[in-house]
């Protein structure tokens, strides 16, 4: 045995050292209306939908649109969607079986006027393998204003942040319940648009009822930024979301609407869903 | 250092990295503080090894193939992991792993697996350790391997059915993957082989490095002092041929791995992010992940280890192909000539250096070729494909 194996493993710096900070910035499109809403004094919603799930999904985006919300996060599927639950992949799955690419989502979104801002979410290697320029360069011209790509954290994140930047796209990191404070400062730091709370250690799905972990990240978040924080992932009812409210700037809600649209509720069956939401968050 | 520490980002040139959901993050960096004190510490060190030879039967002997040398003009010494307990390689990981998941406080272990080897010796390292165990598996190769699943259920491990994508090892990941999300502050994530995100490539090659360093002395033994000229491995993942390189990376030995045809990530993958790493994939134009396709199932997976896209891109190994067809003949030829039924994994490098002798390997080169499991798990497949069943 050697004496000192200890020798050849020396200290390093944190990799959440290499965090990219970023101070000041302007703020874009999503920050500028959820700051807006919450001067107001009102919370924020931010619905999902995933892209190319069914023939009708424009309709049900325009429809979830009407039904009060405030930021729609459109998936784009991919093949092995790590950090979604069973409704979720269930839509990737069927969106690809009915031809969805990045390229067909993005064009089909960029013939319709959703009203509010949208936001992409999907996995990295999408982009990776449609170019990193292009694809933010697509995102633009479909009058995309944000990105969620939750398998790419701060810390690889930078040749992504420089092209979504260059094209008006604010990309939203993650923060999580296990996230140290020290760290979620910094992603804070480096998040654009809002910060994601992830409500509950846990994939994408419908949860009986909002995880204790949902209003301690949002506390942890609102300690160390003044950026919009929604909270999401695990955020299923109307009570449910009206209880993350209490503490977060606002919610988002996925599974519960891609599941209705998967049973067939159709653009009013989600548009009254949708309503039942904002009513909730409202009163 | 070409296999050396990767550092902090977890990185082998371009490959590599971390590319997990924020929730995954605390999980893999205590992991990694984890595994570096632990590997660091003599007492680990000494805890492991001597759980590895009193309980997994190492070292594992190096074998001459007498007549499987004569038959095709090279001289082939086979490392016969296929002798270590549970049979394969595997068991190397594991223990390490379970070792590690005891000093860390956590009382699961959560595993995938494609042939069921990794899933066995999981349930076999849950069993020593008294762990709690699941295991996740594509319903395909549940089929294809269901000695292996009663085997892990033996052993007390609940066996998990994967039913989402091609239903086979990629998927069996990322379900553990998921299942890890929510329940990392109990549960460690025994992944099987050198890929994943850091500290995973490293330290699941540190772990299987004792293939390599056993070998070359026992080579060296063997060949009054000198390595052999090839070093030859199949790769699925790539930790039976990582830890066997790590062992003959600064020798002058050629180091070969051999993918299943129908699973060639480097061959035919591009680079892209699959399972938290950054390194070759087969995907389409679209950057969606193809299905691999082989008869092993310890093969079926479309990416490969990171290091390995990386030792590729430097041409420091190089990696090559063996088709279903050879590999059954390189399954039986090994059986009739040496009375060593291989695993279906490792008949693939059986099967590229029976093809290449004479071709890339010049008559009369020594090669060393690590035989990672045994073939039980694969006579009844290999009995049904052969008598057309
Ligand atoms: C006997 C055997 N060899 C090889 C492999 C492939 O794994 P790796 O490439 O990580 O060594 C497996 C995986 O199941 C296996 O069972």
């Amino acid at each position: 045995m050697v004496a000192d194996i200890s020798a050849s493993f020396p200290a390093r710096p944190s990799p959440a050292d290499q965090i990219v900070a970023r101070s000041a910035h302007d703020p874009g499109t999503i920050e500028t209306r959820l700051r807006f809403w919450r001067d107001e004094g009102r919370k924020s919603l931010c619905c999902y939908l995933m892209g190319g799930m069914s023939r009708d999904w424009l309709d049900i985006l325009q429809a979830i649109s009407h039904g009060g919300a405030n930021i729609i996060e459109v998936g784009i599927p991919f093949s092995d969607p790590m950090i979604d639950g069973p409704v979720i992949q269930a839509a990737s799955r069927m969106a690809l079986d009915a031809g969805a690419t990045p390229a067909t989502v993005l064009d089909e979104i960029s013939r319709v006027e959703a009203g509010v801002p949208l936001v992409v979410m999907t996995y990295y290697n999408l982009l990776l393998k449609g170019g990193l320029s292009r694809m933010a360069k697509h995102m633009s011209r479909a009058s995309i204003s944000g990105s969620i790509i939750p398998d790419l954290p701060p810390e690889e994140s930078a040749p992504w942040i420089r092209e979504a930047d260059g094209s008006g796209i604010e990309n939203v990191m993650l923060v999580a319940p296990t996230t140290p404070v020290d760290r979620a400062r910094r992603i804070c730091e480096s998040t654009r648009g809002f910060v994601y709370c992830v409500g509950t250690m846990g994939v994408t799905g419908e949860r009986d009822s909002l995880s204790r972990t949902a209003r301690e990240v949002a506390a942890k978040v609102m300690s160390v930024t003044d950026k919009p924080a929604l909270v999401g992932i695990g955020v299923s009812t109307p009570a449910q979301a009206a209880g993350a409210c209490s503490i977060a700037d606002g919610v988002i809600v996925g599974s519960a609407i891609v599941r209705r649209v998967m049973e067939g509720a159709g653009a009013s069956g989600v548009e009254k869903f949708v309503r039942s939401l904002r009513d909730a968050i409202d009163s | 250092m070409v296999m050396g520490d990767p550092g902090p980002g977890g990185k082998y040139g371009e490959y590599g990295g971390r590319f997990v959901p924020e929730p995954l993050m605390a999980a893999c960096m205590e992991l990694e503080e984890s595994f570096r004190s632990a590997w660091a510490d003599e007492t680990f060190r000494f805890q492991l090894n001597t759980i590895l030879s009193d309980y997994a039967g190492r070292p594992t002997p190096l074998t001459e193939c007498r007549r499987l040398s004569q038959r095709v003009g090279v001289r082939i010494l086979l490392k016969r992991e296929d002798l270590a307990h549970t049979g394969s390689h595997k068991i190397n990981n594991v223990i390490g792993q379970a070792l590690l998941a005891e000093r860390m406080g956590k009382k699961r272990l959560v595993a995938e697996t494609g042939a069921g080897q990794h899933g066995v010796a999981a349930a076999t390292a849950a069993a020593l350790f008294g762990m709690e165990c699941v295991v996740y598996m594509g319903e395909l190769d549940i089929m294809r391997q269901e000695l292996n699943v009663f085997r892990m259920e033996l052993l007390g491990a609940e066996v998990r059915p994967v039913k989402s994508g091609s239903r086979t090892l990629k998927d069996a990941v990322n379900e553990a993957l998921r299942d890890w999300v929510s329940t990392c502050e109990t549960t460690h994530y025994c992944l099987g082989s050198v890929m994943g995100p850091h500290p995973y490539p490293w330290m699941v090659r540190e772990l299987q490095s004792i293939i390599g360093e056993e070998s070359r002395e026992q080579c060296r033994q063997l060949l009054h002092g000198l390595d052999p000229d090839w070093v030859v491995a199949c790769v699925g993942g790539g930790s039976n041929a990582a830890g066997t390189f790590a062992g003959f990376i600064s020798t002058t030995a050629n180091l070969v791995g051999v993918e299943a045809a129908g699973g060639a990530a480097i061959s035919n993958g591009v680079p892209g992010v699959l399972h938290g790493m950054m390194s070759n994939l087969l995907q389409d134009d679209t950057g969606q992940v193809l299905e691999a396709q082989s008869i092993s199932a310890g093969l079926d997976y479309p990416g490969i280890g990171p290091e390995h896209a990386f030792l590729a891109s430097l041409g420091r190994a190089r990696y090559e192909t063996a088709g279903d067809g050879e590999v059954l003949v390189a399954f039986k030829l090994l059986a009739q000539m040496e009375g060593i039924i291989p695993a279906l994994e490792s008949a693939h490098a059986i099967a590229w250096v029976s093809r290449e002798a004479g071709k890339t390997i010049p008559f009369g080169s020594t090669v060393m070729v690590t035989l990672s499991g045994r073939g039980d798990k694969d006579v009844a497949q290999v009995k049904d494909l052969l008598r057309g069943g």
